[in-house]
């Protein structure tokens, strides 16, 4: 049953800048939603919004049921947490904690109770008296997190909560945030650019661009079956190649002039047509794989060490196009992994569901920038 | 300057001795060592000759000290101190019940009206008192608002002149203070959490500008219990004109009397620095003249 409800928001600036157009969300209770997309894409006003802070220019946004578009941000009980923690610098941890229950006229009792809890939960033991300035930047983003909760608002807005931590923190913060988020039950809008964060943490994602919602789907969907070049390209790692269409029905296309095949049917293709497959690189191995499997041929152009992945570049031949085509593919990385020298004719195989097509490609040349194992 | 102040200024010397003595002339004596003590020196001697001269000029009076046991006998020194030190204050409040909103509300809602307002605040850089004070005389010497025609009328018009004369200090101390915060996010959380515009000013930003305040608020009162020109002409029983006449009569005691002020502001100072401790925010005076 929907709890939070975006409906037709648009956000138009002085300028006639279009920061959001006809966003349309429908979250659960208790659902954690995530609004992923490059700088500028409109997430954080779009979460503005829903705070308060930024009157939509048409649209409406109801919480359980009730209209809260016009309501000023301290009408809505709507938490949030900033990226730059916006702690209270005159105030210790306690008395961050229990400033809005203090707004909202508590007995001293219950925000004492309420606090020593959520600082419990926060694993803040001992540092009640502390000032902001006292405390490392992933404690005081913890504490954010325990003021917004404290008011026990009916949606919690996190805007790239963190953004400005360090990558080990923030690995940590992100399992936290989920796990309270679990057990508190607590409607959850979460802004990011930050797509492992987004894919990890969310019960859903919105993919945004220049305003406008991309894709909304689960973290799988939205990895393995992105709706648009820009979600193919934004999420993860994609070989977008251009393929020619043999039989649409039966999903056989021709890559590089070598026949290959999607599982699904190729429903707004006609034989003839040029379409933009989008082929996973970790859906590609390296050999001539299992019966029924696509196979591609071509030169291993070069070797990339990423750690714990090995990244393959490889030259299809030009094919029908005229153009040469190049895809990645990944590999575990081991000790014992013999690999081919740079330079020779390879194979690699994939299965059929490991390529789609991307909708709304048809006739529409592949991206310059991501036609070679896009990256974001 | 406060002991403090001579700590830290002993300590940077002694930093900058440090770093030259890690230059590659290390064994012998710097010039640009000599050259930073001169300087210090020389600033020593401009602040306190002045201070000197007035003091031993106090003391030509017979018997000695009795310039300052006849200053501190009389009660119009009090009188006009006690005087100063009231209207200051009140300046002070009016001051900054105008300058904190309107400093806030620009940096968040109209910064592009910022320029505007920076403008206004500087004008009594512009505008002479005489000026001013002879606008609000011939403005409010007459119905419908005769100020002048009481004490107290006069003295809230000398109260209003004072606070226009505190703009460019106080509305500077404030911009200073709120640009050390992140006042749009701090605006934001407070109303996320259900404050409204008074809870916001009162207890998230007001405490954080604490130490702007004193500063702004120290500088208001050292210009209205200095202040002359309007006092006198508006007939006030301040301290400006209690000293000017008091030199025409009793030189000795006129210095002794500025002495005694020199003190009082050093005592004010140190109260701010005393105030100001713990807080993570320096003391910003600015504005100064």
């Amino acid at each position: 049953m929907t709890f939070l409800e975006l409906t037709g928001i648009q956000k138009h600036f002085a300028g006639g800048v279009v920061a959001v157009d006809d966003f349309n969300l429908s979250a659960a209770r208790g659902e954690f939603v995530s609004f992923l997309g490059p700088s500028g894409c409109g997430k954080t006003t779009t979460l503005r919004m829903i705070a308060g802070f930024e009157q939509p220019t048409a649209g409406a946004i109801t919480v359980d049921g009730l209209d809260i578009t016009h309501r000023a941000p301290n009408q809505r009980n709507v938490g949030m947490v900033f990226q730059s923690y916006a702690l209270f610098p005159n105030m210790n941890v306690a008395e961050n904690i229990g400033f809005g229950l203090k707004v909202r006229k508590r007995p001293k009792a219950e925000i004492a109770k309420r606090v020593d809890e959520l600082i419990a939960l926060m694993h803040l033991e001992g540092r009640a008296d502390r000032y902001p300035w006292q405390m490392s930047g992933g404690q005081q983003q913890r504490v954010a997190l325990a003021r917004a909760l404290a008011i026990e608002p009916q949606v919690l807005l996190l805007d790239e909560p963190l953004s400005a931590l360090d990558a080990k923190i923030r690995i940590v913060l992100r399992k936290e945030i989920r796990s309270i988020q679990r057990q508190l039950g607590i409607t959850t809008v979460y802004v990011t650019h930050d797509q492992e964060e987004a894919l990890s943490m969310s019960d859903r994602v919105v993919v945004m661009s220049d305003g406008h919602v991309e894709q909304i789907g689960t973290p799988s969907e939205i990895y393995n079956f992105p709706s648009t070049a820009f979600v193919a390209s934004f999420v993860g790692t994609l070989n977008l190649v251009e393929a020619g269409v043999i039989d649409a029905g039966t999903g056989r296309v021709a890559v590089g002039g070598q026949e290959i095949r999607t599982a699904r049917a190729l429903t707004d293709a006609r034989a003839g047509d040029r379409i933009t497959l989008a082929l996973r690189p970790e859906g590609i191995e390296l050999g001539e794989g299992a019966a029924g499997d696509n196979r591609l041929s071509g030169m291993l152009a070069d070797i990339g060490f990423l750690g714990s992945i090995v990244r393959l570049r490889l030259t299809l031949p030009a094919g029908d196009s005229g153009i040469a085509r190049e895809i990645f593919l990944d590999m575990f990385n081991d000790p014992n992994l013999a690999l081919p020298v740079v330079g020779a004719t390879v194979t690699v195989s994939f299965q059929p569901e490991a390529c789609f097509m991307l909708t709304g490609s048809v006739g529409v040349p592949v991206p310059v920038a991501t036609e070679v194992g896009a990256e974001v | 300057m406060t002991m403090g102040g001579a700590n830290r200024l002993g300590q940077g010397i002694e930093a900058m001795q440090g770093k030259a003595s890690l230059t590659p002339s290390k064994g012998r004596k710097s010039p640009l060592r000599f050259g930073w003590w001169l300087i210090f020196w020389a600033g020593v001697l401009y602040f306190f000759l002045p201070l000197l001269g007035t003091f031993v000029f106090s003391m030509k009076s017979i018997p000695l000290f009795s310039a300052y046991v006849g200053v501190l006998q009389d009660p119009k020194f009090y009188g006009s101190l006690g005087y100063s030190f009231i209207v200051g204050i009140i300046t002070i409040a009016v001051s900054i019940g105008l300058m904190v909103p309107t400093a806030f509300w620009v940096r968040l809602r109209m910064p592009r009206a910022r320029p505007y307002v920076e403008f206004v605040t500087l004008m009594p850089f512009v505008i002479p008192p005489v000026v001013l004070v002879f606008g609000l005389i011939s403005t409010y010497s007459h119905a419908p608002l005769p100020f002048t025609w009481t004490d107290m009328g006069s003295t809230a018009l000398l109260t209003f002149g004072y606070v226009v004369l505190s703009f460019p200090y106080m509305y500077r101390a404030v911009d200073t203070g709120l640009r050390s915060m992140d006042v749009q996010s701090l605006t934001e959380a407070a109303q996320s959490l259900g404050a409204g515009w008074f809870r916001i000013l009162f207890f998230v930003i007001l405490p954080n500008l604490r130490v702007a305040l004193l500063s702004g608020a120290f500088l208001t009162l050292a210009i209205v219990v200095g202040e002359f020109t309007m006092a006198l002409f508006l007939a006030r029983p301040a301290f400006g004109p209690y000293l000017a006449n008091l030199g025409s009569t009793k030189p000795y005691e006129q210095a002794a009397v500025a002495l005694i002020s020199f003190g009082l502001t050093w005592i004010a100072m140190g109260f701010i620095a005393l105030l100001g401790r713990g807080s993570r925010s320096r003391i910003t005076v600015t504005g100064a003249h």
